[in-house]
């Protein structure tokens, strides 16, 4: 980009077209330069700097120089902890894809009616939690779910539901799953607003056209209205795979990663190797690593997804 | 005419030769929903009721337990201890210097950059646009590291500007592509207008065309303004060193760590963290949720 705006302030030679363009162009070039440096700076440059980072042995203290190859790759990738918080945050995008993007779709669908009254009201309530800081709802879902005094055991033992208090975030078993209900009601608004953006496209015209043709409501829905979401249905998708295996503010806020480990997600992970304050000497160097593998995993992931799914969609409609 | 004809019609198909309860049943189907509804809606909104219930009420009352939603006897105590003791009051201070630099450096970036992007046969410019979009599909929290270092590098690391531009920098695409489609849908005659009356770039771009993408500038600034305040991840790595500088979200998990069990206080701490942002949430709720739409349109 530098080079560039050099070229740009150049006076134009007669008969260059190109520096012609250029120096029309300059203060164009001038207007790119705060979002070139700040994106630049503090997004692009990162994502190349992790990979270069993890090829060395690395406390942040000076320079990197300790070069150690594939070294950290191969620690990440033989590691026992990496992968239990890999597949974790793979839970957390299952449950968003497998629970929360069906059933904020069968909200949006019930709250895109006209005739539901009310409909404002419902949607305000379920966009809530979207508003508020994560990392604090995380907090008063603590201590909602507490053993001892938590509103939520206080009720169960008292309908009778549990024999004795269910330690929701405490043990290993039930921790992950608390977690990932708690994520489900936070995103949920979010996807459901997707849901009545991607609904909204659709013209009118078309599911009242079914109705005249003699479909029923449900026959229109499935057949005609359904099919039109799905290529919006893809970037949702996406979107909400996105979101979901990015948590931190939630599993740090409430258990970091706790007890023994069995919440701990890759963000956590490379946290705590990076930042956290009972460590000795952070070690950057292995972080970016893990951060690295984690990248591009997800991203093929991500790419996966859209032909897989535009196939399927190729094949479904008539 | 015949249309409106057919459409009067087609709900009679499904009512005939029923019988008339079924036919009445029929006709309030659609309420029993709300059946499903409100219990649904409630277990959405009952953590904030009870955060808000638990705010007010007296330690001795909460050690008690019980289920009750309103408080025996109402106090300010929590609110006081949270405010001073807890801190809150700075974080509150701190939280809000941070949204609204965040707000400043996502628009100057942003629009600026929109507006040249907007002019058509820009050297370079789909080069650009590529590795804005690419970018997006590229999760982000990952990066931090390199992030951190290079702002204690630039020496910002003891203030909020260094967590600012770290907040600010990932959620730039949106807002770029937002006022690149903007200024690419006005007229180019209103800018040759301009021109003729003798503005310049900066001044056509300051007096012509930022005054009318309002809309965008709205949008963009009330989203910036939640995501920031909402943050978590980047002030917590950026105020590990400097609890001075802690937001409310980083304030609210140390006074976690610090007095896990005061409930009430924390309780207060939590609606002196999250009602304010939900009354500006309320306030300019539909530019908020187009915003969210936006994305997935766009």
């Amino acid at each position: 980009m530098a080079s560039l705006h050099a070229t740009a302030r150049r006076p134009p030679a007669a008969g260059r077209p190109r520096a012609a363009r250029l120096r029309r162009h300059a203060w164009s070039y001038v207007f790119l330069v705060p979002g070139i440096l700040l994106f630049g700076g503090f997004s692009l440059w990162p994502l190349i700097a992790s990979w270069w980072y993890a090829f060395f042995d690395w406390d942040g203290v000076g320079t990197p120089t300790d070069w150690i190859g594939l070294d950290n790759f191969r620690e990440v990738l033989g590691s026992g902890a990496f992968w239990d918080a890999f597949w974790h945050s793979f839970a957390f995008s299952f449950a968003a894809l497998v629970i929360e993007l069906p059933l904020a779709l069968v909200l949006a669908i019930l709250l895109n009616n006209a005739w539901l009254r009310g409909r404002n009201v419902y949607r305000l309530a379920l966009f809530l939690p979207v508003v508020t800081t994560t990392a604090v709802i995380g907090i008063v879902f603590a201590i909602l779910l507490d053993p001892i005094r938590g509103v939520v055991n206080t009720a169960l033992t008292d309908i009778g539901l549990a024999d004795s208090p269910i330690n929701f975030l405490g043990s290993t078993t039930s921790a992950l799953p608390t977690l990932i209900g708690i994520d489900v009601w936070k995103g949920f608004g979010i996807t459901l607003i997707y849901w009545l953006a991607a609904l909204q496209t659709i013209p009118k015209d078309i599911h009242e056209a079914a109705l005249i043709d003699g479909a029923n409501s449900r026959q229109s829905l499935r057949f005609v209205v359904l099919p039109m979401l799905v290529p919006l249905a893809i970037v949702i998708l996406l979107l909400v795979f996105q979101r979901s295996l990015n948590t931190f503010d939630l599993v740090q806020a409430t258990t970091q990663g706790g007890p023994n480990y069995s919440t701990d997600v890759v963000p956590t992970y490379i946290y705590r190797f990076a930042f956290d304050p009972f460590l000795q000497a952070p070690r950057y160097g292995f972080a970016c690593a893990a951060g690295a593998v984690f990248g591009l995993m997800t991203l093929l992931i991500s790419l996966m997804q859209a032909p897989l799914l535009r196939g399927r969609y190729k094949a479904g409609a008539p | 005419m015949s249309t409106t004809e057919l459409v009067r019609e087609t709900p009679a198909p499904a009512a005939p030769d029923r019988p008339d309860r079924r036919n009445r049943w029929y006709r309030h189907r659609r309420k029993l929903w709300h059946l499903f509804l409100i219990p649904f809606c409630l277990l959405w909104v009952y953590p904030f009721i009870w955060m808000i219930s638990a705010a007010f009420k007296s330690q001795r009352e909460m050690l008690l337990g019980g289920l009750s939603l309103i408080p025996d006897e109402w106090t300010f105590d929590n609110f006081d201890r949270a405010w001073t003791t807890a801190k809150f009051g700075d974080y509150t201070i701190n939280t809000i210097t941070f949204s609204i630099t965040v707000v400043l450096l996502v628009l100057v970036a942003s629009s600026t950059m929109g507006y040249a992007l907007s002019k058509p046969g820009l050297p370079g410019k789909k080069v650009i646009i590529g590795i804005l979009v690419v970018t997006m599909f590229i999760p982000h929290s990952y990066t931090i590291i390199p992030v951190f270092l290079l702002i204690n590098d630039l020496g910002l690391n003891n203030g909020l500007l260094g967590a600012a531009l770290a907040q600010a920098s990932p959620g730039l695409v949106v807002p770029i592509l937002l006022f690149m489609g903007f200024f690419a849908g006005i007229p180019r005659d209103l800018e040759d207008a301009a021109r003729v009356d003798g503005a310049g770039y900066l001044r056509t771009f300051a007096r012509v065309l930022l005054p009318l993408a309002r809309p965008v500038i709205g949008t963009v600034a009330l989203m910036n303004f939640v995501f920031a305040w909402n943050a978590f991840f980047v002030p917590l790595v950026f105020t590990l060193g400097a609890p001075e500088l802690r937001t409310l979200g980083v304030g609210m998990f140390s006074f976690f760590g610090q007095e896990g069990t005061d409930w009430t206080g924390l309780a207060a701490g939590a609606c002196i963290s999250t009602v304010p942002i939900v009354i500006v949430f309320l306030f300019l709720q539909r530019t908020f949720v187009e915003g969210i739409a936006g994305a997935v349109k766009s």
